[in-house]
Formats: structure tokens, sequence, C-alpha cells
């Protein structure tokens, strides 16, 4: 284990969990559902990836295997946050979740509409 | 493609057998010369030489990645800035793509994006809406993710 890969894996944890902390932040600040969603779902994606790559090379480097279980992970988290993200702001609009006062446009209004009277 | 592929599988299993040698390095090696064969014959077939669909698969891959850091970025500016400065709106973007699976990774792809995330698709997979955190020309934004995602997909599923 030569000093180069021990800073290059210390910056890569470091800044997935600095992406984490902002993700917290963002959360506290933003004002409705829908940016909310845009937060959690894209900068704790690539914080928990960022993370798990960091795990993946520290121990390829000081045991020399690779751990397949911290690859699928990194494959599953990849391909699974995003869709909970629409999934969330989609059941939000649907039950009514107000948008944030200085939303400029709102395409989605009319469809809702019309699936209302149709009820 | 799926059938090139199990045509490039059968030619390899027979070049181990002509030589009789049983090994990976064989079979790699009998892999090698059935895709220069596939490539030679390529115009046999209705679709088109099945390599250039893996090539166009990894180059989808490496947009997924360029586009995460890059909405990253993006969201950690918005996050950050002291004084609160967003713009968010929900839009209409028409597609063209058709198959069920296309849709969902263009859907995919755009919410990995800066700064947008898909909110619903209509009934008729015609449209889809989505969530901007910072808009300033919506015709602009539409361009991009056409020109940049659908292209990208289009290659692979042509």
């Amino acid at each position: 284990m030569t000093a180069i890969s021990d800073l290059i894996i210390g910056i890569i944890i470091l800044m997935g969990a600095l992406l984490t902390v902002v993700t917290m932040i963002g959360l506290i600040r933003l004002p409705d559902t829908y940016t909310r969603s845009h937060a959690a779902s894209k900068s704790a994606t690539l914080g928990v990836l960022l993370i798990l790559v960091g795990c993946l090379l520290f121990f390829w480097i000081k045991n020399g295997s690779i751990n397949g279980q911290l690859l699928l992970g990194i494959v599953f988290v990849f391909i699974t946050s995003p869709v909970a993200g629409h999934l969330l702001g989609r059941a939000a609009y649907y039950s009514g979740s107000p948008l944030w006062k200085g939303t400029v446009r709102d395409d989605l209004k009319e469809k809702q509409k019309k699936r209302s009277m149709s009820e | 493609m799926s059938f090139q592929l199990l045509l490039n599988v059968v030619i390899a299993v027979t070049w181990m057998f002509l030589r009789g040698i049983w090994t990976g390095p064989s079979f790699l090696i009998g892999f090698f010369w059935g895709a220069v064969m596939l490539f030679v014959f390529r115009r046999f077939f209705p679709q088109r030489f099945y390599l250039e669909k893996v090539f166009a698969v990894i180059k989808l891959l490496l947009i997924f990645l360029v586009e995460l850091f890059k909405a990253n970025i993006a969201v950690i500016q918005d996050v950050l800035r002291p004084k609160l400065n967003i713009k968010p709106a929900i839009f209409a973007m028409p597609t063209k793509l058709e198959k069920d699976w296309e849709i969902t990774t263009l859907s995919l792809l755009i919410t990995l994006t800066p700064g947008t995330v898909v909110i619903d698709v209509s009934d008729d997979n015609s449209t889809l809406y989505i969530h901007a955190m910072n808009v300033d020309d919506i015709d602009e934004v539409i361009k991009d993710i056409q020109h940049s995602f659908e292209k990208a997909i289009m290659e692979v599923s042509r």
C-alpha cells in the first residue's frame, strides 16, 4: 500500500462524505418536495457511489482481491435511486403536494384536471 | 443482435473442437475470429453488425457517468449559494422513442442530468413531464436532452 493510493482513496471517500452532507443541507434548505427530491436523488447517489468505490479500491489494493458484493452494490444503487426519486415525485404530485410559489410553469396541471374529472 | 452473438459463440466452440484445446484463451481466440467472420458476412444479416451496438451501449454508459458528475456540481451550486436563487418549473417534453425500455432509459438519464427529474410519463408514452430546478429557457433544455440522450438511445435500438 503506497502513500499515493492512500491519498487517492482518502480523497474519494472524503468527497463522498462531503456530498452526503451537501444532500442533507439541500434537504433542509430547499422549499418544496420536488426540489428536495432533486438533491436527494442526485447527490446522495453519487455520495454513496464514491464511498463504495473508495472501499472497493481500498480492499483491492490491501488484499489484492476485488469484492464482488461491493461492485454489485454500486450497480444497484446506480440503477435504483433515480427510480425512487421519480416515484416519490409522482406520488407527491398526484396526492396534491403543493408546488413552491416561485414555480414558473406547470404543464402537468391539465392532465391532472382531466384525471380528476373522469374519476 | 442476440442471434449474431449466439452465432459467434457457436463459431468459437467450433474453433475449440477444431483445435482440440479446451481452455479459456482458446475460446477467446475462436470468439475473435468469429467476430471477424461475422464482420465479413455482415451484409447477409438483416440487422447491423452487433459489435457496433455494443459500442453504442458503452457510449451510453459513459454519458450516464459524465452527466451524473455534472448534475452533482449543479446541485451543489444551487444548494450552497447563500441566497436561494432557483426557478422551478414542470414542463412537457415530446419524445420520439416508442419501446418501453427506451423510455425507461431516457427517464433514468433525465433524472440524473443537471436539475431535472421526471415526474410523470403520459399514458400513450409520447410525452414526458419533467420537473426542472432552474429553468431560464425551457426550449433549450428540451433541445439539449433530445440531441444528446435521445440520439444515443436511438443509436442503440436502431
